[in-house]
């Protein structure tokens, strides 16, 4: 009757093979690698939040900021250590997150889109006004050290791939264990009955609080990451397509397991340089059949090709 | 003297120019079992959702255990130890049964909801399928419950209710929508659950039958007014009972009888 779960052990091979790969895979592919990881991370954020019923188009607010606080810290804090930074970020969106949380958390549904994605709209508008910061055109972000080493603009690329890597399996090795805790219950609990969950003496406004806190804590982990890997921040970071693009990456991959955000962030980079490539003035177009595709094929997400296959051979 | 549990004063409320509930004082002893009749729109779920903090009263007072609960949200009005059940039974349709078991467990076990620690490990799961065998539900503790009969569903809302031991429980309707043949079975299953756990209990039902076989006291509802209150032989025969209530759910089981004839 009891099943072992299988995703720690599957989670260590593959964080073994990835890290095994950094060291013979082209920078180009790092990068494309890392940005997917980053994104992924934002996008569990997302899937937290989905699996509560509550779709954010916001978290570029979040992105973003994580991306400006590793600009800022650098350029004027004189912080340059990968590690470090990250914990800033995260601290830093955690702070906004919850004060933001106290007003979203009374919000369901389209009021509770419409307002994540006005709050990250306020912040671009911010950022594009202040010229301290770049404007429109953003700044440049210092060359981060890891723990006191400098690895020098050869080795960047591919010390952030590792990190990324090692943060990505942490990520997900706690989220997947808090989706089948109790409070990762309590979010599908709420999706369902509302109602029932205040009966049954939880606040629903508190659960969905932590949630959204958790959710602005790894949407900027991923923006910070992102700035480290790509050098550069700027204001469309907080962009509201940006945010759609987190949507679009959820659906692609399905909210049914934490990997599933990695597996859509992968391909949706793939996808976009692909039809880029391809036909560099319609490339919207092909990303946008492919969003039809799969709403209307596998409104799972393509997680659910695996179910299906798993539930087919058991 | 008995423990006085629940004590409304005065408890109105009005919906613009409609009265749900006008002066409902009612007081409510420890181990009692109370059934509460009315016809619909007499103001008997008005009152559940008033007592469980699911509506506002518009005037008077609630008080459970002397304390003064008037005003409280569900949320708070369950951890103080009155829970509910639904006419339509409120579940989480999604998840299975079991699952629902599991989270009803976790929300109303008084500790902090985990983060880490699994929903399913083998000591909640154990418990959580002794508390559906408690109410004969256990086979369905796998299938999602989209997929159970309506007699289920009721159980399972009305067991996830008695997971936190309240001290007092309210179900609305327990037997609505439930097949005639299977209503006594049902009520025999839940009274037995509510008396293992020493609750005090209070139901809302039309079926006279129903009532007379297992409440000890009776509360009348008309027009959201209390017009009868006492053991349940003495209130039943009540004459503004009979005329307005007992009559009218005769005629009423009659045509849902009629009904299942024709089927």
């Amino acid at each position: 009757m009891h099943i072992a779960d299988k995703t720690p052990r599957n989670l260590c091979i593959a964080l073994c093979v990835l890290l095994a790969f950094g060291t013979i895979m082209p920078n180009w592919f790092a990068f494309l690698a890392t940005v997917s990881m980053a994104k992924g991370m934002v996008v569990i954020g997302l899937i937290v939040l989905m699996r509560t019923g509550l779709v954010s188009f916001g978290q570029g607010l979040y992105y973003c900021l994580g991306g400006y606080t590793v600009g800022i810290a650098g350029k004027y804090l004189g912080i340059t250590d990968a590690v470090g930074i990250l914990f800033v970020s995260a601290f830093v969106a955690g702070c906004v997150g919850a004060l933001l949380g106290l007003l979203l958390c009374r919000y369901r549904e389209i009021f509770f889109a419409m307002l994540t994605m006005a709050l990250s709209m306020i912040l671009f508008g911010m950022l594009v006004k202040s010229d301290m910061l770049g404007s429109t055109d953003g700044f440049n972000v210092a060359h981060p050290t890891l723990l006191g080493w400098n690895p020098g603009p050869e080795g960047l690329s591919i010390m952030i791939y590792s990190l990324a890597c090692l943060i990505a399996f942490l990520i997900v090795f706690f989220v997947h264990r808090y989706f089948q805790s109790g409070m990762g219950f309590a979010g599908e609990s709420i999706r369902e009955n509302e109602i029932r969950v205040e009966y049954l003496g939880i606040s629903p406004r508190r659960v969905i609080f932590y949630k959204y806190v958790l959710a602005a804590i790894l949407a900027a982990i991923g923006g910070s990451l992102t700035a480290l890997v790509a050098g550069h921040v700027d204001p469309e970071m907080a962009y509201w397509t940006t945010s759609g693009e987190f949507v679009f990456v959820a659906l692609l991959g399905g909210t049914g397991h934490v990997v599933a955000a990695f597996i859509g962030a992968f391909l949706y980079e793939l996808i976009r340089t692909l039809a880029f490539d391809l036909t560099p003035y319609t490339w919207q177009m092909i990303l946008g059949i492919t969003l039809l595709m799969v709403i209307l094929f596998l409104p799972k997400g393509l997680w659910s090709l695996l179910t299906a296959y798993k539930t087919g051979r058991g | 003297m008995a423990n006085l549990i629940l004590e409304t004063r005065g408890l109105t409320k009005s919906f613009g120019a409609v009265t749900a509930a006008a002066d409902v004082n009612i007081k409510i002893n420890e181990k009692e079992i109370i059934g509460v009749i009315g016809s619909n729109g007499a103001g008997k779920t008005t009152f559940i959702n008033m007592v469980t903090g699911y509506l506002k009263p518009s005037t008077g007072t609630i008080l459970f255990r002397g304390r003064d609960i008037t005003g409280f949200s569900p949320m708070q009005v369950t951890k103080a130890g009155i829970c509910r059940s639904f006419q339509v039974a409120q579940l989480f349709p999604e998840l299975t049964t079991l699952e629902n078991m599991l989270v009803a467990h976790s929300m109303l076990s008084k500790k902090r909801l985990s983060i880490q620690r699994p929903l399913k490990s083998k000591a909640n799961v154990n418990a959580a399928m002794e508390a559906l065998t408690g109410y004969g539900i256990e086979s369905y503790g796998d299938g999602p419950v989209t997929t159970l009969p309506q007699g289920v569903r009721k159980l399972l809302d009305i067991a996830m209710a008695m997971v936190g031991s309240p001290a007092l429980l309210l179900l609305d309707e327990p037997t609505s929508g439930v097949a005639i043949e299977e209503k006594f079975a049902l009520m025999d299953t839940v009274m037995g659950a509510v008396n293992r756990s020493g609750a005090t209990n209070l139901f809302v039902e039309h079926d006279m039958e129903i009532v007379s076989r297992y409440a000890t006291r009776v509360i009348a509802f008309y027009d959201g007014r209390v017009i009868a209150d006492g053991p349940t032989a003495e209130a039943l025969a009540n004459p503004e009972v009979k005329e307005f209530i007992v009559g009218s759910e005769l005629h009423r089981q009659q045509s849902e009888g009629g009904e299942h004839a024709g089927n």
